[in-house]
């Protein structure tokens, strides 16, 4: 049973205050003071002042400006990116669940691997498979030349097909970065599931289509979620992969946020834009939040 | 005339290197209740898992009313599974939980309700249909479970260790109503279990399994009256075992010579070649326990000295209608006795120390060759 | 019967052998191609003699000689190294007293507490980086020039600030399966509340101490975007190093930088894995399904 804190006083005190002053000292205040930004006006060239303003959110949905449409281009990047998720890696994580232990530890390593490796490491790594020379053009240009000599040259001259700094770019690294992120709340939701509710179901007659619309959708409902959740909001807030494999019109929130800051130097407005990325964060944890809460309502 | 409607042949599963299931061959009749009994790990739930369809046999078939549906998908096979966690679809309502089978078979919604609403009247839950499964008891949710399952009418119903989530009294209860309730519906039960107990109670036939192998197929009594191996004989029930060799071997009668327990007489011959060891099982109710005096008892169907043993009490458990004794015999083998409490005085006719003798008839012990 | 002996040549999967029906197996091989293929090209064209990384012509160490000799890329991996060490640090410090605290203790404002750990877990990376560009620059200046390591100090503490609530979802699943009667029974046989601690709790919370340890350790070698707004010109990390070198030069150096950098990620997880099993690794992202 939990203790409560009047009956070891030195011992809450010791092992509370440290935690408790990083985390508000090192991350509350300086999140704390973007918020205060976000309603505040450059003053000069290097002050800001707190005025309360709403002007930074305005000038958002400001339609003269480009940032709303960049704004909604990075929702639906987002979008796309955690529908591909979930549509690849809901197999791999049933695959996964039901896999026996010995492979299944096989399996998540392999979905882990890539996740504990280096962000920029992997977005590099698919740089050399869009190039205009790299592989995916090589590959398309030896079967290219290949139509083209049995076609008798009819096909004209090799054009290599554009994928590097386009949105398609985008969304792919951004898969292939978050997919990891979808797997694991996934397999995790389904591996907690009793595995006779879907015997149930299969012995009741229901096919295994019927089986995952009826029972395990409903029943994972807070870890399908969740997963959406944790793939989406990273991808909403997404810097390098934006900024290494997208062109000049695939910029997303971020890419604004860090130019406000390191180079326009419109630090309330890129607060502001900061802080759009935040409260739909914390949107989501209540979303969450909410239907974890059904969830344990239902299995107490 | 009883009519084969589930048949094992030579079905074995392997995981990997272990063997759950080792080269099983059993008939279970139509309107049977069928119990297969064993100790945990001996394959028990491995073969009605095989026969839900959860698992494929690696070798062997296995035919459900002469069907070959040894690789056919669970969901297309005519029997139903009640499970051990009864395995209620938490996020539907009762009466849903019960609907589902006959909505997966597209019955149309009026009838699947109706049929639902019956299926649960027959197990006492009329009324209950509007809640949700965390809204009832363990008890009460192992009738739905049992409701879903029966709605189906299925061929055979599947019961995989019924029991064992239940508390002591409703455990009682329940063995008597899914009793009558089988009677009832007429459909053949397959009951999982690993106590003998409820096996012995419920069933009609049980098969004994241990480590994937069947033991023995038999009715209740025939197990315990006649056990056909010395695993049988021990797991079902408590037993005296003497081992020994076959001395003499005719039709009316046969002789085996032990060491601990002396020369055992029986009324009947063995199948066995005289020198083979064999084991002679005694239950412990079978024995009678007298005051030691300067001449044996003599046991009236056997000759005299045989079937006597000498010995000495070293434990007394009394537990009300009968009184259990362990009794010490020469190279220090204790024998257990049960003696019935006929009177209120009988507990005190033997005190722990006291010297006796212990018999037993020529018709009482089980012979077993392995 | 005689057929009845027939085998199967292979037992055909049972309903749920979701692993062993070709479609899902297809599928886990393409998902698995998607994720591996940039990685492995990656790593097997670092040895490619030939500036061009598409064409494979000859093996050869010379990149790897390079990256060795690039005195800012050693310098950037050193310095990663360094603030890597000093948060991992602090961050299993901080990360285990905030779990022992939470697991251990009712107080008020706990359930805020709890929230506010994970807030730094969930926030878009570049909120937290911004929040540390403003911060460094407005309330505590980090005073350049100074000597070894402390001119990592800002870098260091945004690290831990994102790592040590990681550090206590690790240490906090790994205190559910802790049996409070142990403790109990050192206090009953006459320990103080610190013995107790040190003698009973310490050692069962171990392994995942080293867990959060390798967890923090690479959270840490990874971050680029928290570092890139929090880092000044003369404090380059390898990751920030490496954008550099990728945005203004295509070098195959890079390559065999990331790969000396994919190795130790390899063997790292490979570590945490023996510690913890696979709970070290999706602490924080299974949707906070440890922590109860």
């Amino acid at each position: 049973m939990e203790q409560g804190w009047r009956q070891a006083k030195g011992m809450f005190w010791a092992m509370l205050t440290a935690p408790l002053f990083w985390l508000v000292v090192f991350f509350f205040v300086p999140l704390g003071i973007v918020w205060l930004y976000s309603f505040g006006e450059n003053r000069g060239l290097i002050d800001i002042v707190f005025t309360g303003t709403w002007s930074n959110y305005a000038h958002i949905f400001d339609l003269t400006q480009p940032y709303l449409d960049i704004f909604v281009k990075s929702l639906w990047i987002a979008t796309l990116t955690t529908f591909f998720c979930l549509v690849l890696g809901f197999p791999v994580a049933l695959a996964i669940t039901f896999a026996p232990p010995k492979a299944k530890a096989w399996l998540l390593l392999l979905v882990m691997l890539p996740f504990w490796t280096n962000l920029l490491i992997r977005t590099y790594a698919l740089m050399a498979f869009l190039r205009t020379e790299g592989y995916i053009n090589t590959t398309y240009h030896v079967l290219f030349d290949m139509a083209n000599a049995v076609a008798g040259g009819h096909l004209g001259t090799f054009q290599p097909m554009e994928l590097m700094n386009t949105n398609f770019a985008v969304v792919l690294g951004l898969v292939f970065v978050n997919l990891p992120f979808m797997i694991l709340p996934l397999y995790s939701t389904l591996d907690r599931m009793d595995r006779s509710l879907l015997e149930a179901s299969l012995d009741l007659g229901a096919g295994h289509i019927s089986t995952l619309f009826n029972i395990v959708v409903p029943m994972a409902g807070a870890g399908i979620v969740s997963g959406i959740l944790i793939t989406f909001i990273p991808a909403l807030g997404s810097y390098l992969t934006p900024d290494m494999l997208g062109g000049p019109d695939s910029q997303m929130i971020a890419n604004v946020i860090e130019s406000q800051f390191k180079r326009a130097n419109n630090w309330p407005f890129g607060a502001a834009l900061s802080f759009i990325l935040v409260y739909m964060t914390f949107i989501g944890i209540a979303i969450q939040g909410l239907l974890e809460r059904k969830d344990a309502g239902r299995s107490a | 005339m009883t009519h084969p409607i589930i048949s094992f042949q030579n079905v074995s599963k392997r995981f990997g290197k272990t063997t759950a299931v080792d080269n099983v061959s059993l008939t279970i009749n139509e309107g049977e209740f069928f119990s297969l009994l064993g100790p945990s790990g001996c394959g028990k739930t491995t073969l009605l898992r095989m026969l839900a369809g959860f698992e494929m046999p690696t070798e062997g078939h296995i035919l459900i009313d002469g069907k070959d549906v040894s690789l056919t998908p669970p969901n297309q096979r005519p029997v139903n599974m009640v499970f051990q966690s009864y395995a209620v679809f938490p996020h539907m309502t009762v009466l849903d939980n019960v609907a589902y089978g006959l909505k997966m078979d597209g019955v149309p919604a009026a009838e699947r309700r109706d049929r639902a609403e019956e299926a649960l009247g027959l197990v006492q839950l009329a009324g209950y249909g509007a809640r949700k499964p965390d809204q009832l008891s363990g008890g009460q949710r192992q009738r739905v479970a049992l409701a879903r399952a029966l709605v189906k009418k299925p061929r055979v119903l599947l019961l995989d260790e019924p029991l064992s989530a239940l508390d002591a009294k409703l455990r009682d209860a329940m063995r008597s109503e899914l009793t009558s309730l089988q009677q009832k519906v007429g459909i053949t039960f397959i009951m999982v279990t690993h106590d003998q107990d409820e096996a012995l109670a419920m069933a009609t036939r049980c098969a004994v399994m241990n480590r994937g192998l069947l033991q023995q197929v038999a009715t209740p009594s025939d197990l315990y009256e006649f056990p056909n191996s010395r695993f049988v004989a021990d797991f079902i029930g408590s037993v005296n075992m003497f081992e020994g060799t076959l001395d003499v071997d005719e039709p009316d009668h046969a002789i085996i010579a032990t060491t601990e327990a002396g020369p055992i007489y029986l009324d009947h011959g063995v199948t066995g070649a005289t020198g083979t060891t064999v084991w002679a099982a005694v239950r412990p109710e079978k024995i009678e326990m007298h005051k030691r005096t300067d001449t044996p008892p003599k046991v009236d169907d056997a000759p005299e000295g045989y079937n006597v043993i000498a010995g000495t009490v070293r434990h007394l458990v009394y537990l009300g209608s009968e009184s259990i004794y362990e009794v010490e015999i020469t190279g220090g083998k204790l024998i257990k006795v049960v003696r019935p409490n006929l009177t209120r005085w009988d507990q005190e006719d033997f005190v722990i120390g006291e010297a006796v003798w212990l018999s037993f008839h020529a018709c009482s012990p089980a012979v077993l060759l392995s | 019967m005689s057929d009845a002996l027939i085998k199967h040549k292979t037992t055909p999967p049972g309903p749920l052998e979701y692993l062993r029906r070709w479609p899902l197996q297809v599928w886990l091989g393409l998902v698995a191609f998607f994720l591996y293929a940039p990685l492995i090209s990656l790593m097997v064209f670092s040895f490619n003699d030939s500036r061009f990384t598409t064409v494979w012509r000859g093996f050869t160490l010379k990149y790897y000689d390079k990256a060795f000799h690039n005195s800012s890329l050693i310098e950037a991996f050193g310095n990663s190294l360094t603030i890597a060490f000093f948060s991992t640090l602090i961050s299993v410090v901080l990360g285990a007293m905030a779990a022992i605290v939470l697991w251990r203790f009712r107080f008020p404002g706990k359930t805020a507490f709890n929230a506010g750990l994970a807030i730094p877990i969930v926030v878009p990376e570049i909120c937290m980086g911004v929040g540390m560009l403003v911060f460094f620059a407005k309330i505590l200046p980090w005073p350049q020039n100074l000597t070894w390591p402390f001119n990592l100090g800002a870098i260091i503490i945004a690290h831990v600030s994102f790592s040590f609530p990681f550090v206590a979802v690790v240490v906090r699943a790994r205190l559910a399966s802790f049996n409070r009667e142990l403790e109990e029974a050192a206090k009953d046989l006459g320990a103080s509340e610190f013995r107790t601690l040190m003698d009973v709790l310490v050692p069962h919370i171990q392994p995942s101490l080293v867990a959060g340890a390798l967890l923090a350790f690479t959270l840490s070698l990874d971050d680029f975007v928290i570092t890139f707004f929090t880092a000044g010109p003369d404090t380059v990390t390898f990751p920030v190093k490496v954008y550099s070198m990728v945005r203004f030069s295509v070098t195959p150096e890079v390559n065999a930088a990331s790969t000396i950098l994919i190795i130790v990620t390899v063997v790292l997880t490979f570590l945490a894995l023996k510690f913890q099993g696979s709970s070290a690794l999706t602490a924080g992202h299974d949707g906070g399904a440890e922590t109860k």
